[in-house]
């Protein structure tokens, strides 16, 4: 049974979710599974109704799904009143307003904000507006660079060689295009997997006929003189002829609607307790706003009850459903969101999983099988304890890791594993770049307060 | 019909492209790319993909395999 108002709330409360995209899709079909029987707003700034983004740099570039046949399946009718192609650009706390860029105003008795990412542009305005620069993270990007890429370009050029990059190099490889891969660190991958595991994805791309440039940055991308890129100059002083760039630079949290609202949200999302309820500027949780998937930041007991960032597809999911929950459902009824971090990548023909987050590690173990046979799971450690895994070509395994990593179990690990090789049994350092470096790439951005570190410290504002 | 593989869950058993190889193909040894969209005559094989399917990870328009699924071990708190 539930108190009065959130018998109400259930029987007819307006919820407004904010965020029309995979986390705002099963956040909607929960509420309904729950019994919500009151009214459910849907807002999206793009016109198409939900559909799924991974395939876009996967399914779609291969030829195996046409760019604007990705639509999510329903897991049941959710009768919403959908408000698609109009953006929220603001959000008034006290009044319990969504207001719209059509100058609507949608009021709500529980906010569910999911906003979540959109690609990093790339910085210098006039380049990116070239003709043949894009970037991949809507239906429309994908319709652009699939239409671009089916006209036979002389080489496709990528900046950044994260997961998303290192798809779209691999996709466009197997179609059979000329590929060259820039990338800041010594290695693809390095931000989300450390440069041990790096080193293989580099093989990967060199053996797939990548022509990968490590240790460089884009300087500069010229055009020609009707406006279509015809270069990229890199900080080694070489230039490399192309008429398609991809940008694949991470992405940006979709927060500025959210300034001066008086929520906590900014360029590293917007915090949240593990119920998924909002904190505002003060510190203090709100009752009645909830945030869910890529856009929200929320501590997680497993890794020390930092704030955790994760651009993950399964999260998404995972923190949808609890935030539906515990909107309609008393304190006593509300669930904590403690999914383990976990995303998939394909490229190169190579099944690449993590699990935990492998960006904490400070050291990696290969526990079954070897890296230069690029099938292998990696360990990582952190402070004594197994923290995270990696799998090269050997998913079978991961969730005996992922109990490993709920357990706390030590590091280095001492079990013997089918298939562990002699260079397994001692831990190297994972050697991840600084981490005030940018990275990129669908990967876990770890921020806030550790009660266990003592590297911040806090200082109160004089007045 | 709209279809999804959750990939967490997947483990590349393969009795998806076994059931309806239009739809689901390995790429690489354990690697699956499938087709987000199928025509309807398509119907049945999918519906034996998803059943078959032995850690449930395809959910299709009307053929969910989440509805009847007990929540996994370890990943509810």
């Amino acid at each position: 049974m539930h108190e009065p108002y959130h018998e109400w709330l259930r029987r007819e409360g307006r919820i407004v979710v904010v965020g029309a995209s995979l986390a705002g899709l099963r956040a909607a079909e929960t509420l309904r599974a729950e019994g919500f029987a009151g009214s459910l707003t849907m807002i999206g700034d793009e016109p198409h109704p939900p559909y799924d983004r991974p395939p876009l740099s996967k399914a779609v570039l291969l030829g195996r799904a046409a760019p604007d046949r990705t639509e999510l399946p329903r897991r049941r009718e959710i009768d919403a009143d959908w408000r698609l192609g109009v953006a929220a650009i603001g959000l008034d706390l006290a009044g319990r307003r969504v207001r719209l860029a059509d100058g609507g105003e949608v009021p709500y008795d529980r906010l569910l904000i999911a906003t979540g990412v959109r690609a990093r542009p790339w910085p210098d305005e006039d380049e990116a507006r070239l003709d043949g620069v894009f970037v991949l993270r809507t239906r429309g990007d994908a319709v652009r660079l699939h239409r671009r890429l089916k006209a036979s370009p002389r080489r496709v050029f990528v900046i950044g060689a994260g997961f998303t990059g290192s798809e779209i190099a691999s996709a466009c490889r197997q179609q059979g295009l000329a590929v060259t891969v820039a990338e800041r660190a010594d290695a693809p991958l390095v931000g989300a997997l450390g440069s041990v595991v790096g080193a293989v994805a580099a093989d990967l791309h060199r053996e797939g006929g990548v022509d990968l440039r490590t240790n460089v940055q884009v300087t500069a991308l010229e055009g020609d003189r009707v406006g279509r890129v015809r270069a990229a100059h890199l900080s080694d002083g070489s230039v490399v002829e192309t008429d398609v760039v991809v940008v694949a630079l991470g992405a940006v949290r979709n927060t500025e609607w959210l300034a001066g609202s008086g929520l906590a949200a900014g360029p590293r999302g917007v915090a949240c307790d593990a119920g998924c309820r909002a904190f505002d500027v003060r510190g203090i949780v709100t009752d009645d706003v909830f945030v869910a998937g890529d856009v929200a930041r929320s501590p997680h007991p497993l890794f020390g009850y930092q704030f955790l960032s994760l651009e993950h597809w399964g999260n998404a999911v995972a923190q949808a459903e609890v935030a539906a929950h515990n909107m309609i459902s008393g304190s006593s009824d509300r669930r904590p969101h403690l999914w383990v971090p976990a995303f998939w990548s394909s490229q190169f023909g190579v099944n690449i999983k993590s699990i935990g987050v492998p960006s904490m590690g400070t050291e990696i173990m290969i526990t079954q099988g070897s890296l230069a046979e690029r099938r292998f799971v990696g360990v990582y450690g952190h402070q004594g304890r197994v923290i995270a895994a990696v799998s090269f070509d050997n998913t079978r395994w991961l969730d005996f890791y992922q109990r490993l990593i709920e357990t706390g179990a030590p590091f280095p690990v001492e079990f013997t594993t089918v298939d562990r090789r002699p260079e397994g049994r001692r831990p190297v350092p994972a050697a991840f770049p600084d981490p005030s470096l940018p990275t990129h790439g669908p990967t876990v951005t770890v921020s806030g307060y550790a009660p266990s570190d003592r590297r911040l410290v806090f200082t109160p504002a004089r007045p | 019909m709209r279809i999804v593989v959750d990939l967490n869950r997947c483990q590349g058993y393969a009795q998806c492209a076994f059931l309806a190889p239009e739809v689901f193909t390995l790429h690489g040894e354990e690697s699956l790319v499938y087709a987000p969209w199928a025509g309807d005559e398509h119907r049945e094989k999918v519906a034996r993909a998803v059943a078959a399917c032995p850690v449930r990870a395809i959910t299709a328009d009307g053929l969910d395999a989440d509805e009847e699924r007990p929540a996994p071990a370890g990943r509810e708190a």
